[in-house]
């Protein structure tokens, strides 16, 4: 098959005008079977997948030149060859637009429905002729484990604690998990199709409230998206204020997450100190920019307001001090036997598992896979700052955590820089009335997020689809708890602090 | 070597808790709103205790970051009584986020029919209220009192951990009067 690359192998398709600033290419039925072939070999990752009623697309990356594309796929019978089998990753992703979209995902084995659980107005609700309603709910059949003294254990949706609603079955010898499956949809609030149709200001409200975690990066890759589709520049001091803002969110669910599973771990003492620092960081944001969260703050154009020199300085005051808190807390996380006995080699995940399913932020990284949105493609203010992408590679709890202390630190250090090197001027300017189809990716604390759409001139979305970085990471979870004791569940799962909303949509 | 924990806990044994003072008073509305909802119901003591039942029945966890924050040392929830407990079983109160999703509206249902009576029921942030941004899709039922009965609505998106705060108390107070 040759060393061909990502571009030279889709310029065999068609090149489809204006969709920036990543090119984007239509392949038969023939290429994009060939793109399956290659797929199997070569070193392309799936960025993200997503269907319109007739029409299948997959954002791919060449990991060796970081170049990006759009590959599209035409299949006007409503049925396509499933990536799938090649990329473990995009099951269940393939799964979810045969019950939203009505396309059928060719060759998968695994067909059973993963986002509708036989409860809505219609099946395959945004398809071109939707069909009627399940007469009841689906009964989900989970996949069985065979053996001596087997039980189960089912929790959810419901949970114990302060925590999104998912399903998860336990097949159980003594404490010994054997097999976790995940059952999820509940939080499915049909965001694709709330989005087609929506006007921008709508849209990207929405876009905003896909994982609430990851606010700022969901605007922020939504607008790219739009900007790059519009082909309009922001203004620089914009690019560094989004900068400042995604770093503050990277921070505080951080230091939340590394606090909640030390608390899995009966250690409340983090908790407590973690959630002080958090508070610290939602605070400063209020007063910043006028919300905790952030949320709303980052707009196609730009942002939605300055920053002034009095709040540059509250902000360096905070910075200072809180480095200091956050090393008290890494000590503390390091010198507490007790705790590393809970974490260290708990809930390892391979790093050929982590490639398969082209898993990234701190569960890829704590795994050795390093990818890093800030980094490649990187985008602004990101690309003229030098940053440390921490890497570690025993995968483990222990690794995670310690991927996030580093990350939070080096956060610490971008934002202290940002606030020094940030231009004066506008902040915002407005969007040309123009068409465009256009994809935007953002890192958020979790890994990277993806949005692509296609907007009319009229700046109405026609389509647009969010992609939430957990889609590569949930099947993982289920491969780091086999062969832990239930008891560890907990700490996993704090450990990789999956999106439910966001992977739900 | 003094190990880290011991020079945490000495230092706040020595500065105090980080704990907010100047703790939010009960918001009036919501005293008003529940002093009506409560007037027709069953009372039981609660000894100025609250113990709430968090269901997210669709958020997108904005409101669930929230509710956290109001549990850490800052807003220290906990030293008025109010605590969130791990069943509906031991809950006077379900506080409910989200739009209500059509995957979510049994799940809800049965977590509310698994509370023992007198219980009450918070619907949280604009979302709770009547879907917030998600109303309309045909994936959302719509806000939590288009599938249960709801007493008392603390708005935002996501509502402050003070807003949170104000609203609990307000909650509190009016179960106390009776
Ligand atoms: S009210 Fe806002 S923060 Fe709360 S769930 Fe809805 S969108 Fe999220």
């Amino acid at each position: 098959m040759g060393d061909i690359t990502l571009l030279e192998f889709l310029s065999l398709g068609r090149r489809v005008e204006g969709h920036r600033p990543w090119p984007r290419f239509a392949l038969d039925l023939r290429g994009w079977r060939q793109l399956i072939d290659h797929l199997r070999v070569a070193e392309w990752s799936v960025m993200a997948e997503w269907a319109e009623r007739s029409e299948i697309h997959v954002a791919l990356r060449d990991e060796a030149s970081g170049d990006i594309a759009v590959a599209s796929h035409r299949c006007d019978d409503r049925r396509f060859l499933a990536l799938g089998n090649v990329r473990p990753g995009v099951i269940r992703i393939e799964r979810a637009i045969h019950d939203v979209w009505g396309l059928t995902p060719v060759g998968l084995e695994d067909r059973r429905h993963w986002l509708d659980h036989g409860r809505w107005p219609s099946r395959m609700p945004l398809a071109a002729q939707p069909m009627a309603p399940s007469a009841e709910p689906d009964r989900y059949p989970f996949l069985q484990a065979v053996g001596d003294g087997l039980h189960q254990i089912p929790v959810g949706p419901v949970h114990a604690g302060v925590i999104e609603p998912g399903h998860f079955r336990f097949h159980c010898q003594g404490e010994a998990v054997v097999r976790l499956e995940q059952r999820l949809g509940y939080q499915h609030k049909g965001i694709e199709g709330l989005l087609q149709g929506a006007p921008l200001d709508k849209a990207a409200r929405i876009v905003a409230r896909v994982s609430g975690d990851s606010t700022v990066a969901y605007s922020l890759a939504f607008a790219r998206a739009v900007e790059a589709a519009t082909g309009c520049e922001v203004p620089a001091r914009a690019h560094w204020l989004r900068g400042v803002m995604a770093e503050m969110e990277r921070v505080a669910n951080h230091v939340f997450d590394i606090g909640a599973v030390c608390n899995d771990a009966a250690f409340a003492v983090m908790l407590s100190h973690m959630g002080v620092l958090r508070e610290k960081v939602l605070r400063a944001n209020d007063v910043l920019f006028g919300h905790r969260l952030n949320m709303d703050r980052i707009v196609p154009g730009g942002v939605s307001l300055d920053l002034s020199d009095e709040g540059v300085e509250a902000l360096k005051h905070l910075l200072y001090g809180f480095g200091k808190l956050l090393e008290q807390g890494y000590q503390l996380y390091e010198n507490t036997p007790s705790l590393s006995d809970r974490t260290v080699s708990t809930g390892i995940v391979q790093t050929s598992l982590i490639h398969r399913f082209g898993a990234g932020g701190f569960v890829g990284r704590a795994s050795g896979r390093g990818h890093d949105a800030r980094e490649t493609p990187s985008y602004p203010p990101y690309d003229k700052l030098d940053m440390t992408v921490p890497v570690l590679t025993e995968g483990d709890v222990n690794a995670r955590v310690l991927v996030r202390f580093a990350e939070a630190k080096e956060s610490l250090h971008l934002i202290n820089r940002m606030l020094h090197e940030m231009p004066e001027g506008a902040v915002r300017v407005p969007l040309p009335e123009v068409a465009g189809e256009g994809m935007g990716v953002a890192e958020s604390f979790r890994g990277e997020v993806v949005v692509w759409l296609r907007l009319g001139a009229d700046h109405v979305v026609e389509r647009c689809h969010p992609h939430d970085p957990s889609w590569f990471q949930w099947p993982l979870l289920e491969a780091a708890i086999e062969g832990n004791i239930v008891a560890d569940f907990p700490l996993c799962n704090k450990s990789f602090n999956c999106s439910y909303s966001g992977h739900d949509l | 070597m003094i190990p880290p924990i011991a020079k945490i806990l000495a230092r706040h044994l020595l500065k105090g808790p980080h704990t907010m003072k100047d703790a939010p008073r009960p918001d009036p509305n919501g005293v008003e709103e529940l002093a009506e909802a409560l007037g027709r119901r069953a009372r039981a003591r609660l000894g100025r205790s609250l113990s709430i039942r968090e269901v997210d029945a669709g958020s997108c966890n904005g409101c669930e970051l929230e509710i956290h924050a109001v549990n850490h040392p800052i807003y220290d929830l906990e030293r008025f009584g109010i605590r969130f407990v791990a069943s509906p079983r031991h809950a006077d109160v379900l506080l409910v986020t989200g739009p209500v999703t059509r995957n979510m509206e049994e799940a809800l249902r049965r977590t509310v029919e698994a509370t023992p009576e007198p219980r009450w029921i918070v619907a949280m942030g604009d979302c709770g209220k009547d879907g917030g941004c998600f109303a309309g899709s045909y994936a959302v039922v719509g806000g939590v009192s288009d599938v249960v009965p709801v007493d008392l609505h603390i708005p935002g998106c996501p509502p402050s951990p003070r807003q949170i705060l104000a609203g609990l108390l307000a909650l509190l107070e009016t179960v106390d009067q009776k």
